[in-house]
């Protein structure tokens, strides 16, 4: 405080050194020892010296003002006006004006201005001398816990604070507190009557958390929380957002976290699970980490664009996630604070640019199991035909000689896309002259391709449909099958350079690799409006100048996503002299009419091809057939040589009893499910820095590499991605263990030890107790990266059992409880309070794992205009209606109201700290909300059945909701409520069916459901409910 | 129901003075913490505006048929375009190269301005005299989704707080009973980018817009479920917050305060909300101007609801209507949208401007882009425009804003603007420099940045300032 002698005295004195400051040459040197570094002294190195680092700011340090260790615009010799310490002292920034509660004297800040202008020399020897680099980039060491060695580690730590605020610990949580607290940790669940019962019996705590952790439920609550950072939904987000399949990649996390899968290894497979060697289908599941980004298939996008988007979220999704650091900012530019720059950004982001955006099958275990059954049936199949026909292989061999070399001589033409025609989808040049459909799926559209040629004469057009990583299940089509159908292919030709005698070409004749037979298009997955019939088939349905026929791809699950071609011959030979222009009209008006649920059955990847031969006919053979046999039988694998059976075995005509039998295994095959995960790219893709983070500006070339401030990347011959995901989990990761260590930390006491879990770099909030944080981390990473182990730790400290009872003292010292005086007590997560009302109704379907569900919701949220267009919400029936929230179908421009009130992240990018609001909303969806007020009803019915007596059943309803019992207080509230509300039944003022949902009318005791059903309903709702405490 | 006593006078401050609808407490201390202890924001000047009323013509209006007449469109309609027009251009889905489609509609001069007005808005027609025109908006997406968030949310990509957020943020709300930020849809489509448009982003939820409907319940789970009565449920809140206040005693956390509180004002707003929505009992008269109908969704009956919230001291309202994206069929098209947007904006201008609210409310009208002169030729019709970022007309009216003028003009094709350039981030700027905030100053620190509605740019707009 000044007085006000002292002010006057520091205003004349300040005039005194404003008129010395004027007199002073501008280019007088200044002496940084003398006059420079004494104003740092006095007035900034309380919060930014060697005691304190406010915002990881150091300025007692040449190393840290103008060496190696600077945030980045921190100085700019030369130019005062460009440096952030001379704009914020002298109130030109942005920011807050430095010093905080004072601001410098005129003239002290003219020095330093003249300083930095005139270079900001700081000499060697001036200053502390040695500054070690921000914490958070020095790889934790184990520190030695203080003080009494028989303590928990984190009791000494925590201990040891409160100590120095004078603050003591609180007393131990009582025993159904702690269960309740422990349960609602661990499972995300709370205990129900019977535990509370057993637990009262035998209060074992440290079996209890023993089996607590062996519960599958615990996979389902961290999982949650994984999930968010993973920005896990169930649908791409966008205008369209719709629905994809991408749930077994959450049933892996739930699956990893349960058989304790090291953390280390949690993150290599979800980074680069598919290049692990003999990767399962579980490990490339995992790389569905990467693919949750959101995708944006609206009509008009260029896919590029929004690739580069998804590359970008994926960048911010590990740093948040997996790095605790925020690094999108040196996307457009260098990182302002933190010494990430641009072109480092980019060599990050070269390690993801090198995999396609695939969608394969995966199959549940019982699917696996009727796959696995149908090909060995196949293979078994196959081993009778060889073994009953010994000399199989002079047969095969014979057949081969005949095939090979009989295919004419194609020209691939490279034609141009009308933009136009397309309906908004884009079809991108592969460098094999193919066209690959990307980006918006319309339902319809009429593709017009031109290509010029010079060949002479043209006899007929070959049409490949191909395949590719990026189309569902490889292609070769856009359908949720991967396949595609043609309803009419069209030939307009001119003479080059003459396009207005062009004249329609007319197909005499085609072929096919494959001609199914004719059949109605499944309405089920691609329904038409008009109702009319769709039919599909063979390749003469694609000119059979009805667009209501359509030459089909599809040949049922397993086998259908191949290459396939067709050829259609002219009726006479386009033959100009000069050459032609040829245009191509491929209809595709077979797939539904809703466009923005995906519906399509375009062709995935095309390529044309023309050819002088007469009477040219699609080649029978499968493209991998045909290479291998034209490859000759010399090298070839056993493998190999099984493929080409399974192809020729069909073309030997007495052999069609047993083809027949394959044919009948092959329509078991199980459809499975799909999931997308990341391939790598067969051909590496070159990464650009993106100017200002444009894709349309990209500048330099750069190579994959890890920033310079972290620790190095061990290079030995892996894929690089796979090298990244290891690096990630380095020993000498400085942040990656702290990060997750300080996450599960913030959901056990509400906040982290790093307050900012999304940042440890120099902007982030500093750890309330740095030692524990390392300890932990270190403690992690010596027991195998066990989360489980990290768990058993933390719940098992007095820290955590204490009571989180909030003290006067404690409030005043301590009030957001960073110093841990108490225990925690926080809102439950939107998911949590939930399942604690299901939980506790008992209505709860417990049954872990499958596909997501849809529990009621207001159907206006899915319909316009609260949704851009209808989104599907089947209401799930049975068990399905009462799963953990965790199961929840999540839109993520829809998200499920009871769960967004509650702060549920909606998985458009990735989250690793929830808010945690307190509102009227809230208060309206636990009171009103559909399964909120059947929990009511379905407690209220087991409370009735469970006692007799009003105070028995009271404390039977208490306990299902609080795991307590009721004090007499609490007691006398709820009965008088009863007791009001059994008066309005009385009298005739309340309808009990109503307040029982009983349709039939018929139920037992329907006043006393009734009755019940309001106390119920206000237990759900208590504050103590839905909060861990 | 009584208020109880507060441990916390700050919770209840808060409550009282900024928010008027519950933030948890320890939300409330993170605010707190992360603007270096400054407990509330002040504006940083006197504001002219209190509330915002934006009229979100979602889809991209043409620009061409409403508000820019081009006489030279019209002379040159079915020629290409000149070549250096379509340097380095890119579009959504033409080819650039495409024909040059004239105006469908005639144009005449309107009100004493003489602002030349599309003859599909009659009705705005005669406010024009009251309305500042913006001919040159200009934004930097050309996709739906996109350019909505950039709109509403300053930028591209999902996550940014949206505008009504950050207004709401930074004033609170004034009324006790109801949101500070509500959004009202019409149209048979749901915006491109949906709830995103009106979230909180990194901002505490506290501050996202709450979509209130005009048909069925105007807020989720307002009504009491099947069989409780008005009665039951009070009694219900009754016990609840007594057990509350038991447990508050025993466990000393703010947070159950603000848990009762939400609860009372949840019980409050049952009854508020359903009232406010009703729309029956405004007087005849208004209904005609606005051409609302008691119980429709539309549009119209969305104006009027938007004039009663900012009555209540509602802070920001939102009305979104996708319905202009006239690839194909935009003559017909264009005609039926009009026709269901002019008269309600027309009458909120009025009714605002005689109850005298006019000068505390500013209405903002418009897309999140413009159309091409050039034609979309799908079916061989060439009836249809597509997006265009670089020029399209957004209007202003009220608080503060200058009345009947035009600023900024595009080339004679409507194609590139070339005076008075106003990108999205300088109307952002402007909106808040009207509710009194330096829009470079109101920042959220956020993964260690101080991000703002504006991003790194935007410029008042001095020009449309009285």
């Amino acid at each position: 405080m000044c007085s006000e002698r002292q002010h006057r005295r520091s205003q004349l004195l300040l005039c005194v050194l404003s008129i010395a400051a004027a007199i002073w040459p501008a280019s007088a040197e200044v002496d940084f020892k003398g006059q420079v570094f004494p104003i740092l002294e006095r007035s900034c190195l309380g919060c930014h010296g060697p005691d304190q680092q406010l915002r990881g700011l150091r300025l007692d340090a040449r190393d840290s003002v103008v060496g190696s260790s600077a945030p980045r615009s921190l100085l700019v010799p030369g130019s005062a006006q460009d440096s952030e310490l001379y704009r914020r002292i002298a109130g030109l920034s942005d920011g807050p004006r430095m010093p905080m509660g004072g601001e410098l004297a005129d003239v002290e800040i003219e020095t330093i201005r003249q300083w930095i202008d005139a270079g900001a020399e700081w000499p060697e020897g001036t200053g502390a001398e040695e500054v070690g680099r921000h914490w958070a980039f020095v790889a934790p060491e184990r520190p030695l816990p203080p003080g009494d060695r028989s303590l928990h580690p984190i009791d000494a730590f925590i201990r040891a604070k409160l100590a120095d605020a004078g603050l003591e610990p609180m007393r131990q949580a009582s025993d159904a507190t702690l269960l309740r607290r422990v349960s609602l940790d661990l499972t995300g669940l709370p205990p129900t009557v019977e535990e509370l019962q057993a637990f009262k019996e035998d209060p074992d705590y440290g079996a209890l958390v023993g089996r607590l952790l062996a519960s599958p439920h615990y996979g389902e609550r961290w999982g949650r929380l994984w999930l968010d950072a993973a920005r896990y939904a169930d649908s791409d987000g966008y205008e369209k957002d719709m629905p994809r399949q991408v749930w077994f990649y959450r049933d892996w996390v739930v699956d990893a976290l349960n058989r304790d899968l090291p953390y280390d290894r949690f993150v290599v497979e979800q980074i680069a699970g598919d290049l692990l060697p003999g990767a399962t289908q579980q490990q490339m599941v995992a790389t569905g980490y990467l693919r949750n980004s959101m995708v944006n298939e609206e009509g008009g996008t260029d896919p590029e664009q929004f690739r580069m988007e998804a590359l970008f979220d994926r960048m911010d999704a590990i740093g948040k996630g997996i790095l605790g650091l925020t690094i999108q900012c040196a996307q457009c530019h260098s990182h302002k604070y933190d010494p990430l720059t641009h072109e480092q950004y980019y060599s990050l982001f070269a390690f993801l640019n090198n995999a396609d955006e695939a969608k394969v099958a995966v199959y549940t275990p019982e699917d696996a199991q009727v796959r696995q059954a149908v090909l060995d049936e196949i293979r078994s199949i196959e081993d009778e035909l060889m073994e009953s026909n010994p000399d199989w292989q002079a047969q095969m061999a014979s057949w081969e000689r005949e095939t090979r070399g009989s295919q004419p001589e194609w020209t691939v033409l490279h034609p141009e896309v009308d933009d136009l025609s397309t309906g908004g989808q884009r079809y991108l040049l592969q460098s094999d002259g193919s066209l690959l459909a990307q980006g918006y799926a319309p339902t319809e559209h009429v593709a017009e391709l031109t290509a010029q040629t010079t060949l002479p004469e043209i006899t007929a057009v070959r049409l490949e449909v191909l395949t590719d990583p990026n189309l569902p299940l490889g292609g070769p089509g856009r359908s949720v099958y991967g396949t595609g159908a043609l309803s009419e292919f069209r030939v307009r030709a001119a003479p080059a350079g003459d396009e207005s005698s062009e004249r329609d070409i007319w197909i005499r004749t085609s072929s096919a690799d494959i001609d199914l037979p004719e059949r109605i298009l499944d309405p089920s997955v691609f329904p038409h409006k008009e109702g009319s019939e769709r039919l599909t088939g063979p390749i003469h349905f694609a000119y059979d100048d009805c667009v209501d026929t359509a030459w089909d791809l599809f040949a049922g699950h397993g086998r259908s996503n191949q290459p396939r071609k067709a050829v259609f011959v002219f009726d006479k030979p386009i033959s100009h002299g000069s050459g032609s222009v040829l245009k191509f009209f491929l209809d595709q008006s077979h797939g539904g009419y809703d466009s923005n649920v995906g519906q399509n059955n375009n062709l995935g990847r095309i390529r044309l091809s023309v050819t002088a031969a007469a009477n040219p006919t699609a080649d029978p053979l499968p493209a991998r057939i045909r290479e291998i046999v034209e490859r000759g039988r010399d090298d070839r694998t056993p493998e190999e040589d099984r493929t080409v059976f399974g192809y020729w075995r069909t073309t030997v005509p007495t052999w069609s009893a047993a083809n027949e039998r394959i044919e009948q295994a092959w329509s078991r095959f199980p459809q499975g499910n799909t999931q997308l995960v990341l391939k790598q790219r067969s051909l590496p893709r070159q990464t650009h820095l993106l100017r200002r983070g444009d894709f349309l500006e990209p500048a330099d070339e750069v190579e994959p590499g890890v920033p310079d401030f972290l620790h190095a990347l061990e290079e030995d011959g892996q894929p690089p991605r796979l090298a990244f995901a290891e690096w990630l989990v380095d020993r000498d990761a400085p942040t990656t263990a702290r990060a997750v260590v300080n996450r599960v930390w913030q959901a056990y006491f509400g906040t982290g030890l790093v307050p900012t879990p999304e940042d440890f770099g120099t902007q982030g909030d500093l750890p309330s107790h740095p030692e524990l944080l390392d300890w932990l981390a270190v403690e992690l990473m010596d027991n195998g990266w066990s989360l489980k182990h990290l768990h058993r730790l933390i719940v098992t400290s007095d820290t955590y059992q204490q009571s989180s009872r909030q003290t006067e003292q404690a409030r005043s010292i301590d009030p957001e409880n960073r110093l841990l005086s108490r225990g925690p007590r926080v809102r439950a997560d939107a998911e949590i309070v939930r399942d604690i009302a299901l939980a506790a109704s008992g209505l709860l379907s417990r049954r872990v794992g499958g596909p997501p569900v849809h529990p009621p919701a207001p159907e206006l949220l899915f319909k316009p205009p609260i949704s851009f267009s209808d989104k599907p919400w089947p209401v799930s029936t049975g068990g399905d209606r009462y799963r953990r929230a965790v199961y929840t179908f999540q839109y993520i421009s829809a998200p499920y109201p009871a769960f967004e009130a509650f702060d549920a992240p909606n998985g458009a990018t990735a989250c690793v700290r929830r808010s945690r609001s307190n509102t009227p909303l809230q208060a309206l969806t636990t009171l009103n909300e559909d399964l909120f007020m059947e929990s009511a009803r379905a407690l209220a019915r087991r409370t009735v059945s469970a006692a007799t007596s009003d105070r028995d059943r009271l404390d039977h309803a208490f306990r299902s909701c609080l795991s307590r019992d009721a004090q007499p207080d609490e007691a006398q509230l709820l009965l008088e409520l009863l007791r009001k509300t059994n008066e309005q039944l009385a009298g005739g003022l309340l309808d009990p069916w109503e307040l029982t949902a009983d349709d039939s009318r018929e139920g037992p005791s329907p006043n006393e459901e009734a009755a019940w059903t309001v106390v119920t309903r206000a237990l759900i709702n208590l504050d103590e409910t839905i909060t861990k405490q | 129901m009584t208020s109880p006593d507060t441990a916390n006078p700050i919770a209840r401050r808060w409550f009282l003075e900024r928010c008027g609808f519950g933030l948890g407490t320890a939300a409330l201390a993170h605010l707190f913490r992360s603007e270096g202890g400054a407990a509330v924001r002040q504006p940083h000047f006197t504001p002219k505006a209190k509330n915002v009323i934006f009229l979100f013509q979602a889809g991209g209006p043409s620009h061409l048929e409403l508000f820019d007449y081009k006489p030279a469109l019209a002379k040159f309609d079915g020629t290409l375009p000149p070549p250096d027009l379509l340097d380095g251009y890119r579009a959504a889905f033409i080819d650039p190269n495409s024909k040059l489609l004239g105006p469908k509609y005639k144009f005449q001069k309107a009100g004493q301005s003489g602002f030349e007005i599309s003859e599909l808005l009659p009705h705005l027609a005669t406010v024009v005299d009251d309305v500042a025109f913006v001919r040159s908006t200009v934004t930097d997406a050309f996709n739906h989704a996109p350019a909505q968030l950039m709109m509403s949310t300053g930028a591209q990509q999902f996550g940014r707080p949206s505008m009504g957020a950050w207004v709401t943020y930074g004033l609170g709300s004034e009324s006790e009973d109801l949101p500070g930020f509500i959004v009202l849809n019409s149209s048979d489509s749901g915006p491109s980018a949906g709830t995103a448009l009106w979230g909180a982003g990194f901002l505490p939820t506290v501050y996202q817009g709450v979509p209130f409907r005009s048909g069925g319940e105007p807020v989720l789970f307002l009504s009491n479920p099947q069989g409780v009565t008005e009665r039951v449920q009070r009694d219900t809140l009754e016990a609840i917050n007594g057990l509350n206040r038991i447990q508050f005693e025993r466990m000393g956390d703010p947070e159950i305060q603000t848990r009762i509180r939400s609860f009372e004002l949840a019980f409050r707003m049952q009854s508020a909300a359903p009232a406010l929505m009703d729309i029956s009992n405004e007087a005849p008269e208004t209904l005609e101007l606005y051409g609302a109908e008691p119980g429709k969704a539309s549009f119209a009956n969305n104006c009027l609801l938007a004039r009663r919230l900012v009555e209540q001291g509602v802070r920001f309202v939102q009305l979104y209507h996708e319905a202009w994206d006239h690839h194909a069929n935009l003559t017909k098209g264009i005609q039926q949208v009009a026709k269901d947007v002019d008269q309600g904006s027309a009458a909120l201008i009025k009714d605002l401007k005689r109850r005298g609210l006019r000068d505390d409310t500013l209405v903002l009208w418009g897309g999140e882009f413009g159309r091409t002169p050039m034609t979309q030729d799908t079916n061989g019709i060439g009836d249809g425009r597509d997006h265009h970022p670089g020029a399209f007309t957004t209007w202003m009216a009220g608080a503060g804003i200058r009345r009947g003028i035009t600023l900024g003009r595009t080339d004679e094709l409507g194609f590139r603007t070339v005076e008075d350039k106003v990108h999205v981030h300088d109307l952002h700027a402007t909106v808040l420099h009207l509710l009194g905030f330096d829009h470079t100053k109101l920042t959220y620190r956020f993964q260690g940045r101080d991000f703002r509605l504006t991003d790194v740019s935007g410029e008042v707009v001095e020009k449309l300032l009285v």
